[in-house]
């Protein structure tokens, strides 16, 4: 019983000893993006007792796998609410997995969306447009959201691009996402090409869109690609670009 | 003439190690490892119909969280059995009939069961890897047919093939790995702890999964105490005694942000593997205090 007694009172010096540490390690850990998942009453209504209690054992990423392929089977079955509340769940238990963010936003703003739009029991073209928003609207959070928790993902901020640009024809924000996109460390080349065609969409901006392009083909052969003469030429003819300034002929071809 | 026996043997540890060892082996304790098998195969072959991003993903949550699982399992239910099982087959007592002092006797236990789950931790990554490395060329090949039948530009292609290699291995997954068997290390000393004074193995085993489950939320625990949020007169202390008398499982609960691509970065796995050996450090020093005196 005694040594039971100073058992437990070694124990409590002990955890005294390591409480700085673990704080400090947790501080640490926060900050290069760990125990990111924000485990709360909600959450908890979501998944179920036994799934919150695995969540809360550190079996996230499984629980977040598991209610992944729930989504996949609400999918086969075009349920697309259900969807919408599977990939709420598990974007709240893994918020740094980019593919979840990603593909969740992308059921919503393009199948789930199209899916509305063509539901022919419904006769009224207004409310099935109406419908189609709310699941762009839908997807659109899915991928700012993702955003706030993931700012350093460029492959998020060039779909979020091509969410803006494709549907919601919201050119210079779409050229802000590729922009962005293209200065993360994981931006792929053709970041800084979507962000130069978004930019010979917008109105008023031809001036600016043209230097880009061109200074996208300047770069040599290997970056002249089809859409950036195409983008040249409709732009030199809009501008007003002297002969001599132009972009060869072959080059179009 | 009278030999002095050394105070601290390591040959007699690593004999009582291997020992241990050799006993649960026998206790066909590895016969789990065909169930990560069967899960890991299975789950690859189930997964096929998903996007090549998410069948990476799942590979790895799956694989990862079954390895996690896995582990606590066997440093829970493997080492609470020890003690009991050498009590009632009195092999403790022919052990200690010999000069062997009781802190050696433990640190062998202790030795015996890291060496399972050194080992069990290795055949289950090295399983994975080679699942998702057939996953992964499985993948490549498909886009480089995709390329030869002039389906995708070469830049496509690279791109894809990068896309494949970011969502597959990264050398992230082995620090990841490795604070699993970190975590297990930990839960098993614990549980020696528990067993050097627990009267039977099913009271370690709940008193050791209890510990599991409150561990993850000492964090939490910790968190509150010192915020100074106090709605009831107990609520701190309680707090306080959580905190301080149970283990921060959380600090070693790293795995679902490295499936999804966090890095840990060398000091900051320095830092969680030296708070694990402190944790097993001061569990081993309690565990030989407790047996120390117990009456066998």
């Amino acid at each position: 019983m005694m040594r039971a007694a100073i058992a437990i009172l070694l124990l409590l010096i002990f955890g005294g000893v390591r409480l700085p540490l673990e704080i400090h390690l947790a501080q640490e850990q926060q900050s290069a993006g760990f125990h990111s998942a924000t485990l709360n009453l909600p959450l908890r209504e979501q998944i179920g007792q036994l799934g919150f209690v695995a969540a809360l054992s550190g079996f996230r990423s499984l629980v977040a796998a598991y209610l992944w392929i729930e989504a996949n089977s609400a999918f086969e079955n075009v349920e697309w609410g259900r969807m919408a509340g599977l990939f709420q769940t598990v974007t709240t238990l893994q918020p740094k997995s980019i593919l979840y963010w990603d593909m969740s936003g992308w059921h919503m703003a393009w199948n789930a969306a199209n899916n509305a739009y063509e539901d022919k029991s419904q006769a009224s073209e207004v409310l099935r447009m109406r419908a189609q928003r709310q699941y762009w609207n839908l997807g659109r959070k899915f991928y700012e959201d993702g955003l706030k928790a993931n700012p350093d993902s460029g492959e998020l901020w060039a779909r979020y691009g091509d969410l803006l640009s494709q549907k919601y024809e919201d050119h210079e924000g779409a050229f802000h996402a590729y922009e962005t996109a293209s200065t993360k460390n994981d931006a792929r080349p053709q970041y800084h090409r979507q962000a130069a065609y978004e930019l010979a969409a917008v109105p008023g901006k031809e001036r600016e869109a043209y230097q880009f392009l061109k200074s996208i083909y300047d770069l040599g052969p290997s970056q002249r690609m089809p859409s950036i003469i195409h983008d040249l030429k409709l732009l030199e003819e809009k501008l007003g670009i002297p002969p001599d300034q132009r972009i060869e002929k072959k080059a179009a071809h | 003439m009278n030999r002095q026996s050394p105070i601290f043997s390591p040959t007699r540890i690593w004999a009582m190690g291997w020992n241990t060892l050799t006993e649960l082996t026998r206790l066909k304790v590895f016969y789990f490892l065909l169930v990560f098998a069967l899960l890991v195969i299975g789950n690859s072959l189930f997964l096929a119909k998903l996007s090549f991003g998410e069948e990476f993903q799942m590979l790895k949550d799956v694989s990862l969280g079954a390895m996690s699982i896995f582990t606590s399992l066997i440093a829970i239910l493997a080492t609470a059995m020890l003690l009991p099982k050498d009590l009632e087959e009195r092999t403790t007592f022919t052990i200690l009939a010999k000069p062997v002092p009781r802190y050696e006797y433990v640190a062998g236990k202790l030795l015996g069961i890291l060496l399972l789950l050194a080992i069990s931790v290795v055949v289950m990554s090295g399983l994975f890897l080679v699942v998702l490395w057939v996953q992964e060329h499985n993948a490549i090949a498909d886009a480089r047919a995709a390329l030869d039948a002039h389906q995708i530009s070469a830049e496509d292609f690279n791109t894809t093939v990068a896309s494949v290699q970011r969502a597959t291995f990264t050398s992230n997954l082995l620090p990841g790995i490795l604070v699993i068997f970190i975590k297990s290390a930990l839960l098993s000393s614990l549980t020696l702890m528990i067993s050097t004074f627990a009267s039977s193995a099913i009271f370690t085993m709940l008193m050791s999964i209890a510990i599991y489950f409150i561990g993850h939320l000492q964090a939490t625990a910790r968190e509150y105490w010192l915020s100074g949020i106090d709605p009831h007169w107990w609520t701190r202390p309680a707090l306080a005694v959580v905190a301080l008398l149970f283990p921060d499982l959380q600090a070693f609960s790293l795995t679902d942000e490295v499936v999804a691509g966090t890095a840990i970065s060398l000091g900051l796995f320095l830092q969680t593997g030296l708070l694990g050996l402190f944790y097993i450090g001061v569990y081993y020093l309690l565990a030989c205090f407790l047996f120390s005196n117990r009456e066998l």
